[in-house]
This record gives structure tokens, sequence and C-alpha cells, in this order.
């Protein structure tokens, strides 16, 4: 049978990023901490947050988690990309700036597990500024 | 691959059929002549349907436990209803409709045939086997169900039992209980036995498992419910359309099956049920079609199984449903089941050479014609996207047995699951794409 064109899905950079993931673990202080799961496939990611002196820059992320590729290099990449951006450059990310950095087509059943990390930060951040309340943890699905 | 011997369940009888290098217990050539869409390239745009630019890899389908494909004569079946005599039933005394409702009435009687059935009273058409399902567990279990009874399940009980009995179960007090399985994915009928008790007024159990494969010993399970004065339903989603199936030899008082998963359409689910049982039941939906007579002030019903099949039926859905038991025993099903064990059996076999994969269920012999596994370096879901690349279609997920994947401390597993038009060929494309997974992933 044919091998069509390869992996593109599976493009190096993801596999790189769910091999070795970055900022993998727990920060000691963070200034919030949020988890969030896709039930239906089990992935599962907690994103940690350190915010600078302004209490709107973020400084550190660290993340930690479980399930797929695609969700789990999307948060590694996350927390490569988000030191330096402010929370409202947080709340302003959409879907199609996580495929960018993801750099691949990612099929209508995968976005939910690349939007995760995404999503998780975005309700982390809305909690610790008080614009949500009474969220234990994200799921995807909602 | 050419040098695989072949399993000696091919059988070498009169009836054995050559297919290049391999035996089969069915013409596959021929069968996969009448399935146009096998013929398929993927692998280009997905947001329009239908082949496209970039299709350029052949498919290879092994997703026949979530749909099966439709054969040219159950298709045509379809079209010639709508291009030649399409009319709605039962109420028009012209031409077209008589046709019609003669057509739509038949099918019943068919299907009744085909399962074994007294006669078209006990076959009521649905949307499929989740609104078979709802069906009794509305107009009989919402009635007579109460705190005092119980309703016996498994534990590789599918979503459409599973959370229709436990729903059920919260409306009426009713208690929910599920069979334990052995370490084989075999059910454990000791457990059954002291489960199903004195208070249990229904055991609703699979014939076949869509995740494990287990096929299970539904006339014990039967027997145990009725030596209770329980009712047993069997949900035969993945039995019918894979091995001959006949409710008066199971004995059982409701059966489920969908059109879909047996070269026949979409939209359309059977119940079986015993005609003295549907008799007693009360309307689950009410409206046109199922009344006898109307007033102002009350109504009588339509005698069965039109009594549950209110509004405008599955009048196209159930002709293509005709047309597609036509189609299986013509190949014969003790012959589609021959077929789908030794596929199941040489897949079994293929996977389990890797240490690292995890076959869910009973052996290979033991099997309904599916696998559901794991690899352990790579997600279902990742698994099921990198075989997409290589044209081949499986499920990844939870296959709508939530509980029974946390029993199996796994997610989501990936299943293929196998046809008439399947051959061993395109076993080794799944077994050489799961190998470029883990290769891609180690």
């Amino acid at each position: 049978m044919g091998i069509g064109g390869g992996s593109d899905m599976y493009r190096q950079q993801i596999l790189d990023h769910y091999k070795n993931p970055r900022n993998y673990g727990e920060l000691a202080d963070p200034d919030f901490s949020h988890t969030g799961e896709n039930p239906s496939c089990g992935d599962t990611i907690t994103v940690d947050v350190r915010l600078a002196d302004d209490g709107e820059t973020i400084e550190y992320v660290a993340f930690s988690g479980d399930g797929c590729a695609i969700s789990q290099a999307a948060a590694s990449m996350l927390s490569e990309r988000l030191p330096g951006t402010t929370l409202s450059e947080l709340a302003e990310m959409d879907r199609e700036d996580v495929t960018d950095m993801l750099g691949v087509d990612i099929s209508p059943m995968r976005i939910k597990c690349a939007v995760l990390a995404r999503q998780v930060a975005q309700d982390g951040a809305k909690l610790y500024e008080g614009d949500i309340e009474d969220l234990d943890v994200t799921k995807t699905e909602d | 691959m050419d040098t695989v011997t072949p399993k000696t369940c091919y059988g070498l009888g009169p009836n054995h059929v050559v297919m290049g290098t391999q035996q089969y217990a069915l013409d596959v050539e021929s069968i996969r002549a009448d399935f146009p869409v096998l013929d398929r390239q993927v692998g280009g745009d997905v947001t329009t349907p239908g082949p496209g630019e970039g299709d350029d890899t052949p498919l290879v389908y092994l997703d026949n436990a979530a749909t099966s494909h439709t054969p040219e004569p159950v298709v045509e079946s379809i079209a010639d209803f709508y291009r030649t005599y399409n009319a709605n039933v039962h109420r028009g005394i012209h031409h077209l409709s008589q046709e019609a409702s003669v057509a739509y009435e038949e099918a019943h009687d068919r299907v009744a045939e085909f399962v074994g059935a007294d006669g078209r009273e006990e076959i009521v058409f649905t949307k499929n086997t989740t609104e078979s399902e709802n069906l009794v567990a509305y107009a009989w279990g919402l009635a007579a169900l109460g705190p005092e009874d119980n309703v016996v399940m498994t534990q590789m009980e599918h979503h459409a039992s599973l959370v229709t009995w436990q729903q059920i179960g919260k409306k009426t007090g009713a208690e929910v209980r599920y069979v334990e399985l052995d370490d084989d994915g075999t059910l454990d009928m000791d457990d059954a036995a002291a489960k199903i008790d004195d208070d249990t007024a229904m055991v609703s159990v699979l014939h076949v498992s869509n995740t494990l494969g287990t096929v299970n010993p539904v006339e014990a399970l039967t027997e145990l419910a009725h030596d209770h004065d329980a009712y047993a339903f069997v949900d035969g989603a993945q039995a019918v359309p894979h091995m001959p199936v006949d409710v008066g030899e199971i004995g059982c008082d409701f059966y489920a099956f969908s059109g879909h998963k047996m070269c026949g359409p979409t939209g359309i689910g059977v119940l079986y049920g015993k005609e003295a049982i549907l008799d007693e039941m009360q309307p689950y939906l009410y409206g046109g079609e199922m009344i006898r007579s109307v007033t102002y002030e009350d109504s009588e019903w339509e005698e069965l199984p039109w009594k549950f099949e209110a509004g405008t039926p599955v009048i196209a859905q159930g002709i293509g449903l005709h047309a597609a038991v036509d189609y299986l025993e013509e190949i014969g099903m003790d012959r589609v089941h021959d077929h789908e064990s030794a596929l199941a059996s040489y897949a079994y076999d293929r996977l389990t050479e890797w240490d690292d994969v995890t076959v869910y269920g009973p052996p290979g012999e033991e099997r309904a014609g599916l696998v559901a596994f794991n690899l352990d370096s790579v997600h279902a879901h990742d698994l099921s996207s990198i075989l997409n690349e290589y044209g081949v279609a499986i499920r990844a997920g939870d296959h709508c047995t939530q509980p029974l994947h946390d029993e199996l401390g796994a997610p989501a597993s990936a299943r293929a699951s196998f046809y008439i038009y399947n051959t061993r060929e395109e076993i080794d494309a799944l077994v050489d794409a799961v190998d470029e997974a883990r290769q891609l992933f180690a």
C-alpha cells in the first residue's frame, strides 16, 4: 500500500516536544495553578504560572500532565511561548494561535487535544483575576 | 504476507474461495465489487465530502463496528423507492402509497424471518439500537420499576443500555447492578448468578462486546433472568450483522440491533419484543400512525408493531434494511461469521506478536470480528491519526464503553473491526502502519 506523504500531523517539532517536554514539572510558588482534562481522551494538563512584579506579565510557566502527543506537545510549546506575554494577551489567544504555534494541520477531531493547555492557562488566569469562580477542573468538552 | 499459512478455520470445503494467494470463507473479491467506496483514495481535504484533490492513499476500512458500508443493491433499493414509489405509508388510498405500504410492511416480515421472530407484530422499527433500548426503558421500565427492583447489566455494557437503565434507575429508585468480568474479558457467570436474584426485574446484556469482542452466553443469561421472573433484553448491535441470530433459540424477551452496521442505511434500528409483552406495554411516542381512533377526549392504539411507530416511520430505511438482509442471507450468515472470525484471529495473532501491544478481550478463536488494543508508547488517538496517514481507518476512543475502559485502566483504545469485504492484506496494512507509529514515537 502507498505511504501517503509522511506523518504531517506529527512533524518533528511535535514529537520532539512530546518526547522532551520543556518546563515539565511544578513551580515552587506559582501565582496560579489550574488543571484541565479531555474526559473522553484521558488527556490531563496542569499549568503553573508565576507573574512578574507588575502582576500582569507572565514570568515562568511549568506544566505537568499525561495524554496524547498533541495535547502534551501543545502544553510544552505554550510553556515556552507564554513568558513575556501579558495575561490580557493570553486571554486573547484563540484556536488559530494554537495551531499556528503547533505548525501543523490539526484534524477537527483532535482540536480539543491541541487547545487543552491554552484553555487551562486561560481559565487559570480568569480564576486568578476573579473573572470566574468555582471552576475546579477545565473540561474541553464543556 | 504470502508466506503466512492460512488458519485451519478458513477450511477447504466446497464453498471455499481463493482470492490472490488467500483462501476465504466467502467470495471477497466479488463482494468488494459491490462496495465502490472501498476503491476510494483518502488523505486530502476533509472539509468537502467525497473524493478530491490530495486523496492519494488507498482506503483500508477497519471501522465496521462503528458502521458498515452499504452495497450497491441496498443503495439501489433506496434510490428505487425514491425514484419510483415514494409515498407515505398507511394513509393513502392511492397507488404509490399502497406500494410503499406493502414494501414497508414486508420489510418487517423479512427482518422477523431473519432473526427468528414469530412475525411482524414482534418487530418494531426505531431509529437505532439506542432508541430500541430507550423504548423498553421508558414504555416498560418507568411503569414497572420501583425501589424494590433491580436491573442487572454487565461491566462491558455499551452506553446505549448502561446510561439508559442507569437513568431509569435514578427515576424509579431501582438499583442497577453490573456483572463483573473475568481476567480474559468474559463474563463471570458465578457473579451473574449471584447478582440476578428475585428482586431482578430486567437483565440487559450485550450479545457481543463492541470493545472486547466477547460473545456472551445470552441463552444462559436469559435462563437466569427467567428463573427469577425477570425479563431479558439483549443488545445485538454487534451480533446480528456478524453471525446467525435466532431470538427464539435465545429465548430473550427483547432484542435490539441497528441497520447501519449490517449493510443497511443509517436511521433505522430494530426492536424485537415478544408479542404478549409488547401487547401489554403502553406506547413510548404518541402521534399519528400509532392510533386506531382519536377523539378530543381519548385515543385507541393501532395494532402491533405500528403502536410503537408514531409519526411518519423510517420507510426508505426499512426498505433498505430489507435489501440488506437479502444481501447478507445470500452470502450466508455462517460464512459471514467464519470469514470475520478468521480475520479477527489473524489480527489477534499478528498484534500479539509484539510485547508492547495489549489486546483486550478473549483469544482469537473465541472472539467476534473486532480487536481493541493499545500500543504502549503511543496514545490511541495518536495511533489513529498516524494510521489515517496510511489510509487505515480504525476507531480510537472509549467506544461508548467508558466505565469498561476505566476497568481496563486505559482511557482509550484503538479498535480494528472487520466485515465481509475485508482481507488479510488489509490487516497486514494495519500491522505495518502500527509498526510505523511505533518507530515514529521510538
